[in-house]
């Protein structure tokens, strides 16, 4: 295998992900890709040219050993291939999944400067199913008991990766969530048909095994406050609650009937799988033959858009200020959500929901054009004056970012919070203003990533494993 | 189990030790997650059903006004309910149940020795007490029993306590031996004059200001009609009056948005800035329109609920 040239394997066409077709996916909660099989994964494996001073390393927010993992793919180790990746990343199988790989290692991936660049996510969740299904996730080794405890409060994706962490150093792990189910953003925000639920339980049953104590509805703050958990035996504290405070538009007719947060829609229908209603008590909106529109371009809209078409929903919108080119999304999701049969309306800003009896009927829309870049270096929408013109909506989502829940700050007066309410914290220890306290993850980065949070809460442990040693 | 080959005696020994962990209702008990077990059950009226459940956390933190989410078992519904009362040293809170919809009915099925599936708190704000003058605390139905706690804290803080129970009919009117307990004066009232005052808690609460009675605060709790009539009756004579808001809820702590509420033109998530509000400032109709969203699918849960419990007879 490793006699074909360079050359030759820069000429291999990046292969195709099996995926559900659009037109019977786009009515299921089935994953829509399949995943790789041996021979896809194969064949992919040797795209990548091994370059003696890879990029793609750089490009990971944890510094996977990228070159690595591909070459024992290609040499069908993949259970080798899975314990190099772990090496960096907790949760192998969910960010294979739902990392934006175009803006991060494939970004800079050298044979992507010639050809499209290799697929390492795919190969990513290629290694960690295979692991998954044929041996079980494996359990690593654990160090001795050191006899300390660490709280993590939140079961997302920076409490796991921390709690992994800790507890293969050996200290006690307990691990508070506010909801019933384990897995913060991972179950109740990133749908089942971009992240099963199945993963994220084996994952949760994985660390169950090596000895973390998972409590589900803890609302600390409420149940329990920090400065109690300190005080009944926990030797440090990570909060890592996530951007759980959603934001509207604060425009008028926002309260009608059928005018959603983005965390409430996905939350009743992948939380509380309202989409089986009525086998599942939790209701939602009947999307059915009904016009609905999402309002945003991150993946959170993409995620509500492409589960109300599921729902059944006539026609699908994505109503976005800016143009294409500024959406935040992953390229990937915005590429199946227009397969689906979701439209895009650009450049268009919502004034006013308009309703009738109580049910959202209409929205009041305005033409934007694109103006100077502002701080987020994306051009600025301006309106185009007397462009206002009305859309028949039945349902509406307000996906336009996440702030902090406030319930930690308001019961722990002396952690340090920036004006958006996010924690402030020491960027190299994690540490925050209060003594054994640390952060991580959206509570401190604002709504960001998956791998972001993991890469957050993997430092994190370093720093508190560092702390509880002197 | 790994008792069973010691004889019988050991058997019925591990049983006892393990029926703390069983649940009566739950087949499967998943025995890494805290149940929350049921100690007593029992009807106060046709439909209403009190509760004492074992949550020695919640127990420990609550305080007058707040309340719990409970979901009933795993494919169940999170629904909000006021804590009546708590006892720390016994590690229990006492719920109150009006049996409606299909989860409050699936509830009040349920009994001694059953397990709810989750229970989440304390959360909301707790009840703003302190000596006002004269207080009354005005509860409607299944209200009287939300208003209790805060009926006691009122009288704590040194309040002239006044308590007006509203029901339809005598077997409709709650607790009034409690009340008669803690408070001062005690007005059951009747719609259909079946017992005490013949007419709306409304009708009583205005008799009491037309004697020329000085009230400083008034307490509502009940049916969205009842508060907001109240409201009314309160606002010519500025009588700080407050009201708990009882819209659909998921999760219970701010992150979903979909208990929201106008209070002074303003929005508000009730879950986390409430329950408890100034009457005088909610906008009572977007509650009530709010609360019609899912009367469709609560019909129909319902239909299937009762349906099945008819096929189980």
């Amino acid at each position: 295998m490793q006699e074909i040239s360079k050359k030759d394997r820069m000429k291999i066409p990046r292969q195709p992900m099996p995926e559900q077709q659009p037109d019977i996916r786009n009515s299921n909660f089935q994953e829509v890709n399949l995943g790789f099989t041996e021979e896809l994964a194969r064949m992919e494996a040797l795209r990548c040219i091994q370059c003696p001073k890879p990029t793609c390393t750089s490009g990971c927010p944890v510094g996977i050993n990228i070159r690595e993992f591909i070459n024992l793919v290609a040499e069908g180790d993949y259970l080798g291939a899975a314990a190099k990746i772990k090496q960096d990343n907790a949760l192998p199988a969910v960010c294979g999944r739902v990392c934006p790989q175009e803006e991060q290692c494939e970004a800079v991936c050298v044979v992507g400067k010639k050809n499209e660049p290799v697929a390492i996510g795919r190969l990513e969740r290629f290694v960690a199913d295979y692991e998954r299904e044929h041996v079980g996730i494996r359990q690593p080794e654990v160090k001795p008991k050191t006899g300390k405890r660490v709280a993590i409060i939140g079961s997302g994706p920076a409490g796991l990766s921390c709690a992994g962490d800790l507890i293969q150093m050996g200290h006690d792990v307990t691990v508070f969530e506010a909801l019933h189910e384990l897995g913060g953003v991972l179950v109740y925000g990133i749908p089942e048909f971009r992240l099963p639920k199945e993963i994220v339980k084996a994952e949760v049953d994985g660390l169950r095994k090596l000895g973390v104590d998972f409590q589900t509805n803890a609302v600390i703050g409420f149940t329990d406050t920090i400065d109690e958990l300190l005080a009944n035996g926990y030797d440090a504290v990570f909060i890592a609650v996530g951007a759980g405070l959603p934001y509207f538009m604060n425009i008028p007719g926002e309260n009608h009937n059928g005018v959603y947060s983005s965390n409430e829609f996905l939350t009743r229908v992948n939380l509380m799988k309202a989409y089986k209603f009525p086998e599942f008590d939790t209701p939602v909106f009947d999307c059915k033959g009904k016009n609905v529109a999402v309002f945003g371009g991150g993946n959170t809209a993409m995620d509500a858009v492409r589960t109300s078409k599921r729902l059944g929903a006539k026609n699908a919108y994505i109503i976005y200020r800016r143009s294409d080119a500024e959406m935040p999304a992953r390229k990937e999701e915005v590429h199946h959500a227009k397969e689906e049969g979701i439209q895009f309306l650009y450049l268009e800003n919502p004034l006013e929901f308009i309703g009738e009896n109580g049910w959202l009927k209409q929205v009041k829309l305005r033409k934007m054009e694109l103006g100077e870049p502002d701080a987020s270096g994306r051009r600025k929408p301006v309106p185009v004056p007397g462009s206002e013109h009305i859309m028949d909506i039945d349902m509406a989502v307000v996906a336009i970012g996440n702030g902090s829940n406030p319930i930690i700050q308001k019961t722990t007066p002396d952690i340090d919070y920036n004006k958006r309410g996010n924690i402030v914290v020491d960027e190299a220890t994690m540490k925050t203003s209060k003594k054994g306290v640390f952060a991580g993850g959206d509570i401190v980065t604002g709504g960001a990533t998956v791998i972001l949070a993991m890469g957050a809460g993997r430092k994190a442990a370093a720093a508190i494993n560092n702390y509880l040693s002197v | 189990m790994i008792f069973f080959w010691v004889g019988r005696q050991n058997i019925v020994l591990s049983f006892l030790l393990l029926k703390k962990y069983i649940c009566r209702n739950f087949f499967y008990n998943n025995l890494h997650k805290f149940m929350y077990k049921i100690k007593s059950a029992e009807f106060l009226a046709p439909g209403i059903k009190r509760f004492v459940i074992e949550a020695p956390k919640i127990a420990a933190k609550r305080k007058a006004g707040q309340f719990v989410i409970i979901r009933v078992d795993s494919s169940g519904e999170r629904i909000p309910l006021t804590i009546a009362d708590s006892n720390a040293a016994e590690g229990t809170i006492t719920i109150i149940v009006q049996g409606i919809g299909k989860t409050t009915k699936q509830l009040n099925g349920l009994n001694s020795g059953d397990c709810i599936s989750d229970v989440v708190g304390p959360l909301g704000k707790p009840s703003h007490i302190e000596y006002f003058g004269t207080a009354v605390s005005i509860g409607g139905g299944v209200g009287t029993a939300i208003a209790f706690p805060t009926a006691v804290a009122l009288k704590q803080a040194g309040n002239h306590t006044i308590s007006i129970i509203g029901g339809r009919s005598k077997e409709l009117v709650l607790l009034e031996d409690e009340l008669k307990i803690i408070c001062d004066e005690v007005y059951p009232t009747t719609d259909d004059g079946s017992y005490g005052f013949h007419g709306f808690v409304t009708q009583k609460l205005q008799q009491l200001i037309d004697s020329g009675r000085k009230i400083d605060f008034v307490l509502a709790i009940g049916p969205i009609p009842m508060m907001k009539a109240i409201a009314e009756v309160t606002r010519p004579y500025g009588i700080k009056t407050v009201v708990s808001l009882n819209p659909v809820m998921v999760d219970g702590t701010g992150m979903c948005g979909g208990c929201r509420a106008t209070v002074d033109n303003k929005t508000v998530f009730v879950c986390v800035d409430g329950p408890e509000f100034d009457a005088h400032q909610v906008d009572f109709d977007l509650l009530v329109q709010r609360n019609m969203t899912y009367t469709a699918d609560e019909k129909k849960s319902l239909e299937k609920h009762e349906c099945r419990l008819n096929s189980l007879n």
